[in-house]
């Protein structure tokens, strides 16, 4: 695209050295000044970016200030005294390891099993199937509901005494368990339901790139003589994988920041043992316990292990001429 | 795609008839099965919602009740408690879609149509904002709002407590849905023909001009994709009218953040007022979701 602007640009320098009779050179500065790309294209990108920036940038500043304080309570933050404590604070409290090991196995699996159930359901839906639209639109259905409506949709299933969910183990032999109670199960059963909202996407992404691969690679492998399945692992699947990048930094940075289904799941700020996420306990520290620096540190921490996912990943896009 | 969809279909042909419809079977059952995985919770949800409390015990969680045990009792308290909520959330969510729909094709517009040094990199600004956890702004963010806008306060001659709520909420909403609006504008724009655009720009026309007359009428497509989505998005959004605006009671509580507390009493849980309330609450995403789902698969797909 640079290249195609470049060209263009070029392009249009020479004609108007034509038409102008090289009167650019003579043209006064102040005129230079306000044909500049970047002047005449600020006034579209300027206001979104001021105000995008101030609410995002600007906050995530002003957060890491308030992390330096001891900021707790009613009233406002005194600036006066800055210090490490918080995160003193944060590296000993029990709680944060907990949350932190909780967070990174929600993480993992959840991202690994949406990626494979989304790429599942997209080779199912490749398949010249009927009413291949009709499908999409039931898969994905549930990452188009609110956090707040699914979770109560999932307490029901989730129920003791004659949910689904129990019922359906129930004919295995098995159970019934207290799903959202049990500290041993509970984050397994947040991670399938919030797998059961969030395969669809993954599966619309895929889909995308499904299609867009050559009909004749297809052909090709299929006059090779090689197998359906063979087809894809060795053909397809590796074409797959900027999909995969894109789809798994969305799931990872979901991972790090789910906070609405715990807390309508479980009613409340604080999610049941075993349960615990760091993003769910920054919220509580803040809002539900007036900790305000304590949750400040909580989501710089929270801020930092998001920027090492999103960082090489734009770095990668940049590099390969994507943004 | 169609094209494909036959060699692809061809590929059993050489097989027996028997083999390719066993196949087929195969295929549409796992589908079907899977339907049934993605629609159980909701359709359990629906039955259970219009269940009387004897109903509720005697019938199926995924069965629908008896004649006898419909009551649409539920539906009516969920209907009466949700409704101020529906209607604040309206309030918010439209004028929050509209202005980052425009903000953001705006934005697109200028880091596309022209090139220039650290273009990249205020860009990758936008972009790298698509993904900030919530979490990074929202103690500042509720600072913001209360210690230092005050806009209750400052123009509490013009708004009542509600609209000035309703106000944070859509800047709020606008300012942290800019960036995913800008990445979407700016797939298109990205591969828009710009040949058009350079000929205008040679026949004098100025970027406002190029922008007003080219750049938005061949944008509208984008425009439904960025509503319906960012629709959805604002529309089910929590963490902020929970903390920006604070309590279930408030006369600014959005449906989320009053469906968030229906249905809980000391007895316990009432599921079916639960059920009715999440349908409400989600009924303007549905019904946007199921007129438009291509729309929103292609503002997933970017």
């Amino acid at each position: 695209m640079k290249r195609v602007l470049a060209f263009l640009r070029r392009r249009r320098d020479e004609s108007r050295a034509r038409t102008d009779g090289g009167s650019t050179e003579s043209r006064s500065t102040a005129r230079r000044w306000l044909d500049n790309d970047f002047v005449r294209s600020a006034p579209f990108w300027g206001p979104p970016f001021l105000l995008m920036g101030f609410f995002v940038y600007a906050a995530i500043g002003w957060n890491f200030l308030l992390s330096l304080t001891d900021y707790t309570g009613f009233g406002g933050a005194d600036y006066s005294s800055l210090d490490f404590e918080n995160y003193r604070r944060l590296f000993e409290d029990p709680a944060i390891w907990e949350a932190t090991r909780n967070t990174f196995v929600l993480l993992v699996v959840f991202t690994i099993t949406c990626l494979l159930i989304g790429l599942g359901l997209a080779i199912l839906l490749d398949r010249q199937v009927r009413f291949g639209r009709g499908f999409r639109t039931i898969y994905l259905l549930p990452f188009a509901l609110s956090f707040i409506v699914t979770a109560q949709f999932w307490r029901w299933m989730y129920n003791v005494n004659d949910g689904i969910v129990n019922q359906f183990v129930g004919i295995f032999g098995i159970g019934p368990y207290n799903w959202l109670g049990n500290p041993q199960i509970v984050l397994g059963a947040v991670i399938f339901a919030l797998v059961w909202q969030f395969s669809g996407y993954t599966m619309v992404i895929y889909l995308a790139a499904l299609r867009s691969i050559p009909t004749d690679q297809y052909e090709a492998s299929r006059v090779d003589g090689a197998s359906t399945l063979r087809m894809y692992r060795r053909v397809i699947i590796p074409q797959l994988r900027p999909a995969m990048v894109s789809a798994s930094v969305t799931l990872v940075l979901f991972a790090l920041k789910a906070f609405d289904f715990l807390y309508a799941v479980f009613g409340g700020y604080r999610p049941r043992q075993g349960a615990d996420i760091l993003a769910t306990k920054m919220v509580r520290e803040a809002f539900g316990q007036s900790q305000w620096a304590y949750g400040s540190a909580i989501a710089i921490a929270l801020f930092v292990l998001s920027l090492a996912v999103i960082a090489p990943y734009l770095y990668n896009q940049y590099t390969r001429g994507n943004l | 795609m169609s094209e494909r969809s036959v060699s692809v279909g061809d590929e059993t042909s050489d097989e027996t008839t028997t083999a390719f419809d066993l196949r087929r079977i195969g295929l549409y059952a796992t589908m079907l099965g899977l339907v049934v995985f993605y629609l159980l919770p909701i359709e359990s949800g629906l039955v259970t919602s219009i269940k009387t409390s004897e109903a509720l015990i005697n019938t199926q969680p995924f069965a629908p009740p008896g004649p006898a045990g419909v009551t649409l009792e539920k539906w009516q308290f969920a209907f009466d408690t949700l409704w101020s909520g529906m209607i604040n959330s309206m309030l918010f969510t439209i004028p929050a879609t509209l202005l980052c729909a425009v903000l953001g094709s705006m934005a697109a517009y200028g880091l596309t149509l022209v090139d220039w040094r650290g273009q990249v990199a205020v860009f990758a600004l936008f972009i790298a904002g698509i993904f900030i956890p919530y979490q990074a702004v929202i103690v500042p963010l509720t600072q913001f709002w209360s210690q230092y806008a005050m806009l209750e306060m400052r123009l509490g001659l013009l708004l009542s407590a509600r609209s000035a709520t309703l106000l944070e909420l859509i800047i709020t909403h606008t300012a942290y849905g800019i960036p995913i609006c800008t990445l979407l504008f700016r797939s298109q724009y990205k591969t828009m023909s710009w040949e058009m655009i350079e000929a205008a720009r040679l026949d004098g026309a100025t970027v406002w001009r190029i922008y007003k007359r080219i750049v938005l009428p061949l944008s509208i497509p984008m425009f439904a994709v960025v509503f319906i989505f960012q629709f959805t998005q604002i529309w089910n959004e929590f963490l902020f009218s929970l903390t920006i605006i604070g309590s279930v009671s408030d006369p600014a509580a959005s449906a989320t953040l009053i469906l968030s507390g229906l249905g809980e009493a000391l007895e316990g849980v009432d599921y079916p007022l639960r059920m009715a309330g999440a349908f409400i609450t989600a009924l303007p995403t549905l019904v946007v979701y199921l007129l438009f789902a291509d729309e929103f698969a292609e503002g997933v797909e970017v």
